[in-house]
């Protein structure tokens, strides 16, 4: 019976205006509690969900881009700046889900299963900040023995054309990596691509000697930004200045700066994969997903057809990475951990392999469950070691509890859930892929019987 | 016009030799039933065919180029398509991107044309979309061009990779056991489409078949396999008779009861 009222009600919030007032109430809703309680975690996640809503209820295209646009362009900008710790989180989610969407073309459509995937990501990262910091003129030093005031290689605005160079450096690692690699099959190709994941943070690790090139465990440090116009300052202060609270500061104007970039770049990826996955390439793939012998019997170049998957999921992770490395102006090996890969990968499964929505629901929850929900509890478990308070019954102490007991330590326990729990129940994601359904002609066709 | 000539085929897999001094040739437009007992090396002779294994000795020539060394996919693009003898489909595809992979290699769209959605791209996309509709028809598919390949019954699975076989345009279109596991309905319709695709498309028909009733049905010429090797070649009514063919089959003790049987009458 249960059952029976759930779907009543599923149907009825799919009609008429029920969609459009139910968006809209969730929307207000979530960002009016936000901005009334700016430290609280619950308002951030009914506000950051409202996006579900737009996209599972049916309204009108045209409602959904406007509402979305004004949501990610206009409010998230304005709550960010706000507190700033919801603009980094909400940067952190646009970084994954275009790393998860970068997997995905080559988990998720071709499926390769590549468990090294940030290598590319530290690539495009340490493109940009070799040549986007004073590292050039550190050549010859062991690090921590350079001199200071050293001037910068590259003017700033060089950034711009680095995303581009990104792409093509992390495009020819992947088929670099990918040419001798990919007739191996399943298990083998993700093995060997674990490897190089580890080759390529080992690297970054140790190529301090003979010529300092990554600064070793160090990291390169200051990497520049791009330059910000003084302009986009004053407008966002002028025209919002009074919905933030306070007056915005360059460095809070760089913060939106990269989210939206990251926003652009996540669209481009979504733009490109439709469109590859629309065509001859994307069944390409799929095919080869499906039957590897059957799609080279139909004449589909093997070879060739999973370097392109592997050029294309690469540059994508190319470009996040001189992201990175402008936003945080400092890289060092650790960002590029095998964890990392996994982090990603589980976004995609999460989410749904081959489903770009749910990739993306996939990395917003899995960054929101790291960020925010685990640490969140560390923060609780600590206040309640710092209070008297005692569980009744076994006389348990709060006090007492080990310090071990850190929940935003509990990161690969997490992961490892998910991959776990999503195998058994879910295998095919949160928001599966869907098959295109076309318009046939033949399907108008009467069957005799 | 001879379309595939063989000369002294072999592939061996370690020890075994699986296919042993094979020399096969069809003509343009036959349709043509190799036979044999299990493990003769029919599949094995497809597969080097098609580029899946590459033999040990001898040439393959087809359409008078050799076809030798090539990859099973430009082997596919010169025009040679196959089905499998276990349906071998994109299951989470739908039967029409089925269809549309078997066109891969007659597309031209690149990868300009793909990301910026140019015109070329469009009117290629419609124009094939519309010819796998017609190769649907052909097979009789109705209504089923957005279904999971894996969601339709065995006969209409058998069917589609059919279709799939024929979407690249084939000279020659190369079916392992096509009628393996259907009924005698659904066999005597499978007979029906593979003289269709040799009267209507004109395209050449090799099978590998173990129901006589098809081969002897089908069949212009057959020709029987057994370890590894060509044994017999001839029509069907001459195949019937081949003492060698029954001794393969039936085993020695077969022959001589035949000749007593003839001798008798």
């Amino acid at each position: 019976m249960a059952n029976f009222d759930l779907n009543k009600l599923t149907q009825k919030i799919q009609q008429g205006v029920w969609p459009i007032i139910i968006t809209l109430a969730h929307l207000i809703l979530g960002v009016t509690l936000v901005y009334l309680n700016p430290r609280s975690n619950l308002a951030f996640l009914l506000m950051i969900s409202s996006f579900l809503s737009l996209y599972a209820l049916k309204t009108p295209v045209l409602f959904k881009l406007v509402t979305g646009a004004l949501l990610a362009l206009v409010i998230i900008p304005v709550i960010g700046v706000r507190n700033i710790f919801y603009l980094e989180v909400i940067f952190q989610i646009s970084v994954f889900s275009a790393l998860a969407l970068g997997l995905n073309i080559v988990v998720g459509f071709a499926g390769l299963l590549d468990l090294g995937y940030v290598a590319f990501y530290a690539v495009g990262a340490y493109l940009w900040a070799f040549f986007g910091s004073q590292q050039y003129y550190v050549l010859h030093f062991a690090p921590g023995t350079q001199p200071s005031n050293l001037p910068f290689l590259l003017p700033s605005d060089m950034f711009y054309l680095f995303i581009f160079l990104a792409i093509i450096a992390a495009a020819l690692t992947g088929i670099l990596l990918g040419t001798p690699v990919l007739r191996l099959r399943g298990d083998y190709l993700a093995i060997v691509t674990l490897g190089f994941g580890e080759v390529i943070r080992v690297l970054a690790n140790n190529l301090d000697k003979p010529l300092n090139f990554t600064n070793g465990p160090q990291g390169i440090t200051p990497i520049q930004k791009p330059p910000m116009p003084p302009a986009f300052v004053d407008i966002f202060n002028s025209v919002f200045g009074r919905f933030v609270g306070h007056t915005a500061s360059v460095a809070d104007m760089y913060n939106v700066m990269f989210y939206i970039y990251a926003l652009v770049v996540i669209i481009i990826i979504i733009v490109v994969t439709r469109r590859l996955n629309d065509s001859k390439i994307g069944r390409a793939w799929t095919a080869i997903r499906e039957d590897e012998t059957a799609a080279i019997a139909m004449g589909i170049p093997l070879v060739k057809m999973k370097l392109a998957a592997f050029a294309t999921g690469a540059s994508f992770a190319g470009v996040m990475g001189v992201l990175l490395a402008g936003s945080r102006t400092f890289v060092s090996p650790e960002s590029f951990s095998f964890m990392q890969s996994i982090g990603v990968l589980t976004m995609v499964i999460l989410g749904g392999s081959g489903s770009i929505p749910g990739v993306i629901l996939g990395a917003a929850t899995v960054t929101i469950l790291n960020l925010q929900i685990l640490q969140g509890l560390s923060l609780y478990l600590s206040q309640l070691r710092q209070s008297d308070a005692v569980i009744p019954i076994i006389n348990f102490a709060w006090k007492n509890l080990s310090n071990q007991l850190d929940p935003a330590k509990y990161q690969r326990l997490l992961f490892g859930l998910i991959l776990i729990l999503m195998m058994i129940f879910r295998p095919e994601g949160l928001i599966p892929a869907k098959r295109q359904k076309r318009e046939l002609a033949s399907d108008k066709v009467e069957v005799k019987g | 016009m001879t379309l595939l000539k063989t000369i002294d085929v072999v592939k061996r897999f370690g020890g075994l030799t699986a296919v042993n001094k094979m020399n096969f040739s069809l003509e343009k437009g036959e349709i043509v039933s190799i036979i044999g007992p299990n493990g003769a090396g029919k599949t094995t002779f497809f597969n080097t065919l098609t580029g899946i294994y590459s033999p040990e000795e001898g040439t393959i020539e087809f359409d008078n180029k050799s076809i030798l060394g090539l990859r099973p996919d430009q082997i596919a693009d010169r025009g040679i398509s196959r089905t499998f003898q276990n349906i071998r489909l994109f299951s989470n595809m739908t039967v029409i991107e089925n269809i549309l992979v078997g066109m891969h290699p007659r597309l031209t769209q690149s990868s300009l044309d793909i990301l910026l959605r140019l015109p070329a791209f469009k009117k290629e996309e419609s124009i094939s979309e519309k010819k796998a509709e017609e190769i649907m028809l052909f097979v009789g598919l109705k209504n089923v061009g957005n279904e999971l390949a894996k969601n339709l019954p065995y006969g209409g699975q058998r069917r589609v990779e059919v279709a799939r076989a024929l979407a690249a345009n084939p000279q020659l279109i190369l079916l392992d056991e096509p009628t393996a596991g259907m009924n005698p309905q659904e066999t005597e319709d499978a007979i029906r489409l593979f003289r269709r695709i040799r009267d209507e498309k004109g395209i050449t028909v090799l099978l590998i078949e173990h129901d006589m009733r098809v081969v002897m049905n089908i069949s212009e010429r057959i020709s029987v396999m057994d370890y590894g090797g060509l044994i017999a070649e001839g029509t069907p009514a001459e195949i019937r008779s081949n003492p060698q063919v029954i001794e393969a089959y039936l085993g020695r003790g077969a022959v001589a009861n035949q000749h007593e049987v003839k001798a008798v009458q």
